[in-house]
Order: C-alpha cells, then sequence, then structure tokens
C-alpha cells in the first residue's frame, strides 16, 4: 500500500470512498454493528425471545414458525442466542483489536521513526513474537486463566498476542515516510520525537492503521472462536464461538443440527468477509496496478472487442 | 500487502534511503541462525514462566490430579516441580534445573494418558501431523502458485475474475468451520469420506493395501480443508505479485522477442514474482499453523493439533506445555529452512538495513 494515496485521502476528511468494495465492506460491517447493539433489545424485548431459557420438550428442533433458526439440544432458541451472542463476540474482536493495534502501532511506528538502536531491538522483539505460534500459546494462558475476568480477559490475551504482523506492516510505512518534508520540519522547529510521532507520524497513517484495525477484529474473532470452540474462554456466556463449543459438545454434526452450528459460524464469516472486502479495497485504492488489472483491463477488453468488430464489418 | 515480503529479520530500508551491504552467504546464514537460536531460547523461557505467572498453583493441582490416581513417587512430584513452579526455590535455580530437564526431553508423564510420559504421547502424534502437513504444503503451493500465475498473469481473464473472489471468501472463513461444514455434509449426509481419526481401526496397521488405502482415505478431508485455506493465501499473493511483475520492462522484451506465452509466464514473471510470495508465506506461518491445529481437533486426527485438544479438555499442563514448545520449535525450523533458502537464491535477501 502506498503511504501517499492513504495520506491523500486522509486529508480530504470524511466522506464516502468510491470503491464499491470498500462500501460493500463497510455496510456489512455497520449491519452486524447495529445488530449486537439492538439486537439483543429487540430479541428479548420486542419478542420476548431468550437466548437461555431452557425447553427440554422441544430439544434440537429444526427451523420452524415458532424457532426460525431451530433449538439447541437443550431446546434454546438459535436465533436468539445468534443475536446475543453478537454482541460478546464483536466486543471481544474490538476489544482485543484495539489493544493490538495500539501496540503494534507503537511499536512499529517508534521503530520505523528512531531507526538505529531502539529499531534493531524492537525489530527483533516484532519478529521473534511474530514467528512464536500464537494459537498454542493463547491455548495455554486461557487453560491456566480457566475463565477468570469473563470476556475481558479473553480479548486482553488475544489482543497482547496478536500485534506483531501489524506492527511490522507499520514499521515499513513509517521507513517511508521518515525523510518527507514534513517530519523534516517538526524535527527543525524543535518538537519532541514524542510529538513527532503522535501528533504527525500517526495521522499521516490513520487510514491505513483503520484498515489493519479492521483485520485485527476478524483475526480476533477467530481467535475467540477457536479457543471457545477448545472449550477454553466464554463457553458460558453466549458467544458465537460458545455457540459452536456447545453445538459440538452435544454432538450436533453426527445428529445433522446444521441450524446449530452453520448460523454462528456464518456471520463469523460475514464479518470475515466484510473486512477482506475493505482491505482488498483499500489495496485497489493504493496500489493503481491491481485497480487496473480487477477492472479497467476487463473494460478495455470490451471496447477493443467492440472495435475489432466494427471496422471488420 | 503487496509489497515484497522479505525474510524475517533482514528488512531492508526503503529504495529512498541507502542500502547497506550485501552480506556474504556465510555471514548471512549465521546471522539468520543467532536470530532463530535467540527465538528458541524465548520460547523454551516462556514455557517456564508461564506456569510461575499464572494464577493458582499448577503444579499442586497437578500433583493432586494425579494422587487422585495412584500413588506419586517422590522423584515423579519433583518432576512436576520442577516443571511447574516450586515456591521453595529462587527463580534462577529453577530454571537451571528446568533446562536441563527440556534439553533431556524429559516433559513428565502426561495426565490425559496417565501414566505415559509426554514425550511418548508427542512422538507417536507427530508423524501424523508431519505427513498431513507435509502433504497439504506441497499440493497447496502448487495450486495455489499456478493458479496466481495464470490469473495474475493474464489479470481481468475468466479465470481472473472467478478465483480472485473466491480464494479472498476462502481467507474470509474460519478454517475450523469449514471443517464442521465437511464432516457434516460430505461425511455424515453423504457419507463419502471418513471423518473421525487417522485409519479404520478395524484394520491391522501394518503395510498391507486396505491398511494404507484406509490412511489415506481418512487423510483426505483433513488435508483438503487446510490445503484450501493455504492454496487460497499462496494464490493471492502470488497474483498480486504477478501483476506487477508482469509490467515489468524485461517482460515485454520477453514478449517482444516472440517468446511463447507460457514461456514469459512461468520462465521470465514467475521466477522473480515468487521469491517475496514464498517469504510472505514463510512469515505467516505461525499463525497458518493455529488454523491446522483446530482443523485437527474437528476431524480427530490422531496429530499435535487433536492433542492439544484433549490436553484442554483433561487439563493436562504437562502435555500443553510441551506441544506449545514442540509447535513453536517446528515453526522456527520450518522459517529457518525457508530464510536459508531464500537467501540461498536471491541476494537481494542478504541486504542489510542502511
Amino acid at each position: 500500500m502506498s503511504v501517499d494515496a492513504a495520506a491523500v485521502a486522509a486529508r480530504g476528511g470524511f466522506r464516502l470512498p468510491e470503491n464499491r468494495k470498500v462500501r460493500a465492506g463497510l455496510a456489512l460491517l455497520s449491519l452486524f454493528v447495529l445488530l449486537a447493539l439492538l439486537g439483543p433489545f429487540v430479541v428479548e424485548d420486542v419478542f420476548g425471545m431468550s437466548a437461555t431459557a431452557i425447553d427440554t420438550s422441544a430439544s434440537m428442533q429444526p427451523p420452524s414458525s415458532a424457532h426460525l433458526l431451530g433449538t439447541t439440544a437443550t431446546g434454546e432458541d438459535v436465533l436468539a442466542q445468534l443475536v446475543v451472542g453478537s454482541r460478546i463476540s464483536l466486543l471481544v474482536g474490538l476489544t482485543a483489536a484495539v489493544i493490538s493495534t495500539t501496540l503494534s502501532v507503537l511499536v512499529g511506528v517508534a521503530g520505523g521513526y528512531l531507526g538505529g538502536r531502539p529499531d534493531a531491538l524492537l525489530t527483533v522483539v516484532t519478529n521473534v513474537s511474530l514467528v512464536i505460534p500464537s494459537l498454542p500459546l493463547l491455548v495455554i494462558v486461557a487453560s491456566y486463566v480457566k475463565g477468570r475476568g469473563g470476556w475481558l480477559t479473553v480479548a486482553l490475551i488475544i489482543g497482547l498476542t496478536s500485534w506483531p504482523w501489524g506492527a511490522r506492516g507499520k514499521r515499513a510505512q513509517t521507513l517511508s515516510l521518515r525523510r518527507r518534508d514534513f517530519v523534516l520540519a517538526a524535527e527543525m522547529t524543535g518538537e519532541s520525537r514524542w510529538w513527532i510521532i503522535t501528533r504527525e507520524l500517526i495521522p499521516t497513517l490513520a487510514p491505513l492503521i483503520s484498515a489493519s484495525f479492521l483485520g485485527a477484529v476478524v483475526l480476533s474473532m477467530f481467535a475467540d472462536a477457536g479457543l471457545a470452540f477448545m472449550g477454553l474462554g466464554n463457553i458460558n456466556l453466549t458467544s458465537w464461538g460458545s455457540m459452536l463449543y456447545w453445538a459440538q459438545n452435544a454432538s450436533a454434526l453426527p445428529r445433522g443440527a446444521w441450524w446449530w452450528f452453520v448460523p454462528p459460524g456464518a456471520c463469523i464469516a460475514l464479518v470475515g468477509l466484510a473486512a477482506g472486502l475493505v482491505n482488498f479495497g483499500i489495496d485497489e485504492i493504493a496500489n493503481p496496478r491491481l485497480r487496473r488489472a480487477n477492472r479497467d483491463i476487463r473494460r478495455a477488453a470490451k471496447a477493443a472487442a467492440k472495435r475489432a468488430h466494427r471496422e471488420n464489418s | 500487502m503487496t509489497a515484497p515480503v522479505v525474510p524475517l529479520g533482514a528488512e531492508s530500508a526503503p529504495a529512498a534511503t541507502r542500502k547497506g551491504p550485501r552480506l556474504g552467504r556465510a555471514r548471512y546464514f549465521v546471522r539468520r541462525l543467532a536470530f532463530y537460536l535467540v527465538a528458541a531460547w524465548i520460547a523454551i523461557t516462556l514455557n517456564f514462566l508461564l506456569p510461575r505467572l499464572m494464577p493458582g498453583d499448577p503444579a499442586s493441582v497437578l500433583i493432586a490430579q494425579m494422587q487422585g490416581r495412584t500413588a506419586l513417587s517422590g522423584d515423579m512430584i519433583a518432576s512436576i516441580y520442577r516443571l511447574f513452579g516450586n515456591p521453595s526455590e529462587p527463580l534462577w535455580d529453577q530454571y537451571l534445573t528446568y533446562l536441563g530437564q527440556v534439553f533431556r526431553l524429559d516433559f513428565g508423564l502426561s495426565v490425559a494418558f496417565y501414566p505415559t510420559p509426554v514425550w511418548e504421547v508427542i512422538s507417536a502424534a507427530l508423524p501424523w501431523t508431519i505427513g498431513l502437513v507435509g502433504v497439504v504444503a506441497v499440493v497447496s503451493f502448487l495450486f495455489g502458485t499456478a493458479g496466481g500465475i495464470l490469473a495474475g498473469g493474464r489479470a481481468g481473464s475468466k479465470l481472473d475474475s472467478v478465483a480472485t473472489p473466491g480464494a479472498m471468501f476462502m481467507t474470509a472463513l474460519p478454517t475450523f468451520w469449514i471443517a464442521l461444514l465437511f464432516v457434516l455434509v460430505l461425511g455424515f449426509q453423504l457419507a463419502w469420506l471418513p471423518t473421525g481419526g487417522a485409519y479404520d481401526p478395524d484394520l491391522e496397521p501394518g503395510l498391507s493395501g486396505a491398511f494404507l488405502g484406509s490412511v489415506v482415505t481418512h487423510a483426505i478431508l483433513p488435508a483438503l480443508t487446510i490445503a484450501m485455506g493455504w492454496a487460497a493465501t499462496w494464490y493471492i499473493g502470488m497474483r498480486n505479485m504477478m501483476i506487477t511483475t508482469v509490467s515489468e520492462d524485461y517482460v515485454l522484451l520477453a514478449r517482444a522477442k516472440g517468446l511463447s506465452k507460457g514461456t514469459v509466464l512461468f520462465r521470465y514473471a514467475a521466477r522473480n514474482a515468487m521469491l517475496p510470495s514464498v517469504a510472505g508465506f514463510a512469515v505467516n506461518l505461525g499463525n497458518v499453523v493455529g488454523g491446522q491445529l483446530l482443523v485437527e481437533a474437528v476431524y480427530a486426527y490422531p496429530g499435535v493439533g487433536y492433542l492439544l485438544f484433549q490436553s484442554v479438555a483433561s487439563v493436562d499442563y504437562p502435555l500443553m506445555q510441551a506441544l506449545f514448545l514442540m509447535v513453536s520449535l517446528s515453526v522456527l525450523a520450518a522459517n529457518f529452512l525457508a530464510d536459508s533458502v531464500y537467501g540461498l537464491i536471491d541476494p537481494r535477501a542478504r541486504e542489510t538495513g542502511s
């Protein structure tokens, strides 16, 4: 991604992005945020459904008019669980992403700007953290923690283990800004390094940081769901991950209860897809060659074919 | 995300600044080796610190857990204290005895498979995981890269417009959920393929055709699930690099010389586009492995991932810690291998920052 394109976009203030992929992705994400914010009220207060009410007479019912997405083994309503669970899943994703993005910005931008020994040290720390696989580490920490501290602990440990990838990218971007005029000007007026990092570099990198934030949200949600699926983390709170765990636990698969585990996974996948669309769109905005490849070449080919047709006839 | 990725720790300064000297091959290897040794030491130390920093007292929990089953000898209790912390001993002494124990591959006894030593449990699982990962790595690399070369070489073609959104979609899905869908549809509803274990338990393990056949059929679904995700990652990286590469002058020259399309794509453009793609995948390996572990758990495939799943279910800390160490060290080794190859074939990787 080039920093220039993103920086130009940032100076224009907030306006609806023109790229169609970015728009579609953002729309889908807003939908999920709305669902997490308002959904639980609508489902519980307006429709009087409950995510936790046990009804053993309606165990593992397929979708019907009474339960639009069927029921679990203990007769809980899957749709209600899906809506209520969106809150914890998004909350963990967002909190973990805030932690990991903050860390990655601090480490990456500071390293890239300061250079020399601090940079060498931060780079080694980043790279070592990157090559140590995060899932087994998460699993160990989560199993020692044993659910203490609820969703916040899970978000914390995911955030603390997922920052290195972002830090690498931000360091590379900062390196390309380090010798720009606006940074040199700030240095000459005697601004402190901290001021330059927080007031000059980070705002310039803001569009890229927000794109990587979306990616971090999705990865954190994947990690949360993966942990819950292994029986760690928040399995007693209703979330998309814990739904998958209980579905697996009650042998929903061999019993063919697809309505129990397809919806939560599909929701996670849709959030992933939305963030993917935004990131691909931003790649296209920043890399004209990709954009041209994705759209204009097709157009040009069509036009050429038309011209050839006209000349022949 | 389309920028070329250099190996870990070998970041070069951007083109605008002056490049540093290019390292000789020997010095490059020594530097990479030093980096991975440091990383390995940190992983081992992390493994030492985790149970000691965590709330609760894992050592006493473990001893209570095991004493519930059999009487523990004094030796065994001492071993648990060495691995999981002994409040009565200074941390530094604990660290030294711990290191000694790790280098002897003595990780204590497993709780889940009591009283089998952890190392034996892991050795039995390793071949399955290595076999699965090996096949998946080769297959996904071949398919993903070939697809990326063809699609990126002729951007906007039919292949490109179908495969690119498809691959994008693949990378947006949680791998273990795809595994669940496969189990449901292909395993239970259509009953095409087995979905549990690594072979038919009714067959005698050996080199018989029936046994090997059942090993292959049991591996198909887990391998397919993991390979789809990996191939998509390879594909996207390769396609984006190809788009940048095919507009280079030397590719234009090759085309102008009248070389065939295949030659231009595979022997000119792809050779240069592939290197950053390989480095990018290696760097991402630590993350990619997580998905593989969960997939094994879904299919109850008796590899390292399923062991991790079982160790969580039965709160088997010795097994869990040893698995973390083994997986980390394997990923480090794989990365070192990738870096070495990269440094050997691409001199640019050996450039240091200014």
